[in-house]
């Protein structure tokens, strides 16, 4: 526990005269929630795909520490090694589920994808895994060989979910999971994740502009404006002391409901 | 014949040629880009298969060649023929007898040797195609081995028929390594990939690719260890020769719904018949 | 079990053109294993905002909060976000005055979530049993509070924040919306903290209540206004 899973330093990236991250550090711990905050643009989707290998950074280095204890600059990695981490080590949750999913493949097959890509070559099994999986993220086990087009919103992001923790990823990134979804389906999806994140104690990099999604799951909070860290902490020290001119206007911004 | 190369094709292209076979053959299952060349017919006649047979033809070899098992369909005899004016090199129909056999769709029946080489004629070497439009994508699938949506196809096979629904162009692995198309040969012929003596050659005219097979590699079907790859045929003996162990064709003979099946491999069928066996239909027609 | 030294907290309002609120200023805090220290003094005095930043919940601006965490002693005004986490999860545990409902998690599961190292089942139990002791029916457990009455949610808070059993207790007004009767169990329940050892920091409006489980009263005195 006293080391770390993912370690950042000096991250910066620019889209011609736009800069997307200005010497960004960041730090995450086997099993915690760490929610990256801001308005759009702020660039906080930039610093996720950055930190999960997606994207190229102009300067700084990214480690991962990965099952055996070795250290990885996640951008020095070779492609296969990083593709196949992205496959069973790590997870990323789509704000959009289609971007995720394979619409033309049955909830079942969608689950087991992962397994198969890993080897699994026992049909029985496979399915038995993604039926238990469906189970976890509350779809009925008799939806598992209908087509995701049949599926709400609610539970296609359900569904990749479930799609990306059944090979058990020790780090899980998640960009806006609940965006887009109604207020009552959020609330479910919200409690599903803390839930499941809490039991399998997985980490997660979370990004999200909603801080009220921010305080029901992370531990702890970075909150970004214009490419930079402005100020992070313990979730509720940052959202209900905010020091910083920037993270004040965020929290009273916020509708009290 | 006269005004012409021979075998058609201009030396420098068989080179070009042959260097990509010799790539292929040293990644077995691996697909080779190649420069093909306009035949003097249409694409899906086989003009890849006749530009690899043409690199690989001497002036002793025996050229056979086959279409869906049939050494006389319009297909075979036009390439057959083809070669014969301007190689200049013995035919046959016979299996044994070739060292050089070109086809569309099937293995033959009778077990190859290692002084044959069987070219097969190949519409769309990507086996990934239907999974994944993105050429850029399915070379990256491959040179890291990701196959795992292959799976999930034969995983939504089983889930919605009860079985791997695939009846010709059986995905397989090459030497545990590339997943590759055998052609639309019948999975039935499938086994016959795996370890065969003879060196298998596979040719792409319109998608420019050649792969190839070594003698003696390991060929596996895809699979689920539950649900283990099958060789399925028709549940006949042939009508003709009486054969109950090799591929057959159904052929319809009336219009009152009457039928027959047969050997699809002609070579093997006659083979058969000239040496006394005989099928029921061929029993009644005497 | 609590050691607090020169404590300074002010807020900056950057929204209201840098405003500048002294809250806290040199304040000194001790509490000792089965003692409960009743915060005192006018409302606005900056009773609240000591008890959260006690908890960490607000940062201070000077002096250290030292508090004993499974044996050593952790400073909580300067330890890193994940101790600080660590230690609430372990040692230290807060009653605020409002419960921060979950959306769609049972009461009972509020409760039980805070059960330390036990099986679901006894988690789940031993919540039921002590929401029962609240008076809160069963009939009420399985649902999510939101719909709950000022009192009915404020001891599903007490009970969350009780059946962690942490060594360090911070209690913000908890029994504020409480009848006489619930009240009573509270007073109850502290006390049988303070027997088990437990070290207690707790705003109590009610003086009955104050005068029945505090030991001794630290008055926390307005300062004047923006410097």
């Amino acid at each position: 526990m006293d080391e770390t899973l993912l370690s950042a330093r000096g991250l910066s990236l620019s889209f011609g005269p736009v800069t997307a991250l200005a010497d960004v550090d960041a730090e995450l711990w086997p099993g915690e929630v760490l929610a990256i905050v801001g308005e759009s643009g702020s660039g906080k989707t930039t610093l996720l795909n950055v930190l999960s290998g997606r994207v190229a950074a102009d300067a700084g280095v990214v480690w991962y520490r990965d099952p055996a204890g070795r250290l990885q600059d996640v951008h020095a990695m070779p492609a296969p090694a990083l593709r196949a981490l992205h496959r069973s080590d790590w997870g990323f949750v789509h704000q959009n589920p289609r971007d995720n999913l394979r619409m033309n493949v049955s909830a079942g097959g969608n689950v087991g994808e992962r397994l198969m890509a890993q080897g699994a070559r026992h049909y029985g099994r496979i399915r038995e895994e993604a039926s238990a999986w469906l189970q976890q993220v509350e779809i009925d086990p008799s939806r598992m060989d209908d087509m995701p087009r049949t599926f709400s919103g609610g539970m296609l992001q359900r569904l990749q979910i479930a799609r990306t923790l059944v090979t058990h990823p020790r780090l899980v990134f998640m960009d806006e999971p609940t965006g887009g979804l109604d207020v009552s389906v959020q609330a479910r999806l919200l409690d599903l994740i803390r839930t499941l994140v809490a039991r399998l104690g997985i980490a997660v990099v979370l990004v999200t502009h909603d801080l009220a999604v921010a305080r029901l799951l992370a531990q702890r909070v970075m909150v970004m404006q214009r490419g930079r860290v402005v100020e992070q902490g313990l979730t509720d020290q940052v959202l209900d002391d905010p020091q910083h001119p920037y993270t004040q206007l965020l929290v009273s911004s916020v509708l009290q409901a | 014949m006269i005004g012409y190369n021979f075998a058609y094709l201009d030396e420098q292209t068989k080179r070009m040629i042959r260097r990509a076979l010799l790539k292929a053959v040293a990644i077995p299952g691996h697909q080779v880009p190649f420069g093909s060349r306009e035949m003097p017919l249409p694409y899906g006649w086989g003009t890849g298969g006749i530009q690899v047979t043409a690199a690989v033809l001497g002036r002793q070899d025996v050229l056979k060649v086959i279409d869906q098992g049939a050494d006389d369909t319009t297909n075979a005899v036009s390439i057959r023929r083809f070669f014969a004016r301007t190689a200049g090199v013995a035919t046959t129909t016979h299996t044994a007898e070739a060292t050089v056999i070109q086809t569309r769709h099937r293995i033959p029946e009778q077990a190859l040797r290692e002084d044959q080489i069987i070219v097969y004629q190949v519409p769309q070497p990507e086996p990934l195609s239907k999974l994944e439009p993105s050429r850029a994508e399915t070379r990256r699938m491959h040179a890291l081995a990701e196959y795992g949506p292959m799976h999930v196809k034969l995983y939504e096979d089983i889930t919605r028929y009860g079985h791997i629904a695939i009846s010709y162009d059986y995905p397989v692995m090459v030497n545990g390594r590339y997943l590759m198309s055998p052609s639309p040969i019948p999975a039935f012929d499938n086994p016959k990939l795996d370890m065969m003596p003879a060196l298998q050659l596979f040719g792409a005219g319109r998608e420019k690719r050649i792969y190839a097979i070594p003698p003696y590699t390991e060929v596996r079907s895809l699979d689920f260890d539950d649900h283990p790859f099958r060789a399925t045929r028709a549940p006949h003996a042939c009508g003709l020769c009486g054969a109950t162990d090799s591929y057959l064709d159904e052929v319809v003979t009336d219009d009152r719904g009457g039928r027959l099946f047969v050997c699809s491999d002609t070579d093997h069928c006659e083979t058969r018949r000239a040496a006394g066996h005989v099928g029921e239909q061929a029993m009644a027609a005497e | 079990m609590l050691q607090a030294r020169g404590l300074a907290k002010h807020f900056t309002l950057h929204l209201r053109g840098g405003v500048r609120l002294d809250v806290l200023r040199d304040v000194d805090l001790e509490v000792r294993a089965g003692e409960c220290v009743a915060l005192a003094g006018p409302s606005g005095a900056g009773k609240s905002t000591l008890l959260r930043a006690l908890y960490g919940n607000y940062r201070v601006d000077g002096g250290e909060i030292r508090i004993r965490h499974e044996g050593a002693m952790v400073d909580i005004a300067s330890a890193a976000p994940r101790e600080v986490v660590a230690v609430r999860a372990r040692t230290l545990g807060y009653v605020s005055q409002f419960l921060r409902v979950v959306p769609r998690v049972s009461a009972l599961d509020i409760v039980a979530e805070a059960v330390r190292e036990a099986s679901p089942e006894e988690a789940r139990a031993r919540a039921a049993a002590l929401l029962r002791r609240l008076n809160i029916p069963t009939r009420l457990h399985a649902l999510p509070p939101a719909t709950f009455s000022g009192g009915e949610q404020q001891r599903v808070n007490l009970a969350r924040g009780f059946i962690g059993d942490h060594p360090v207790l911070l209690l913000d007004e908890p029994t504020a919306s409480l009848d006489g009767a619930n009240r009573d169990i509270v007073v109850e329940m502290i006390g049988a903290a303070k027997a088990r050892g437990v070290a207690i920091v707790g705003i109590f409006h009610d003086t009955a209540v104050r005068d029945a489980v505090a030991d001794r009263l630290l008055h926390v005195n307005p300062l004047q206004d923006a410097a």
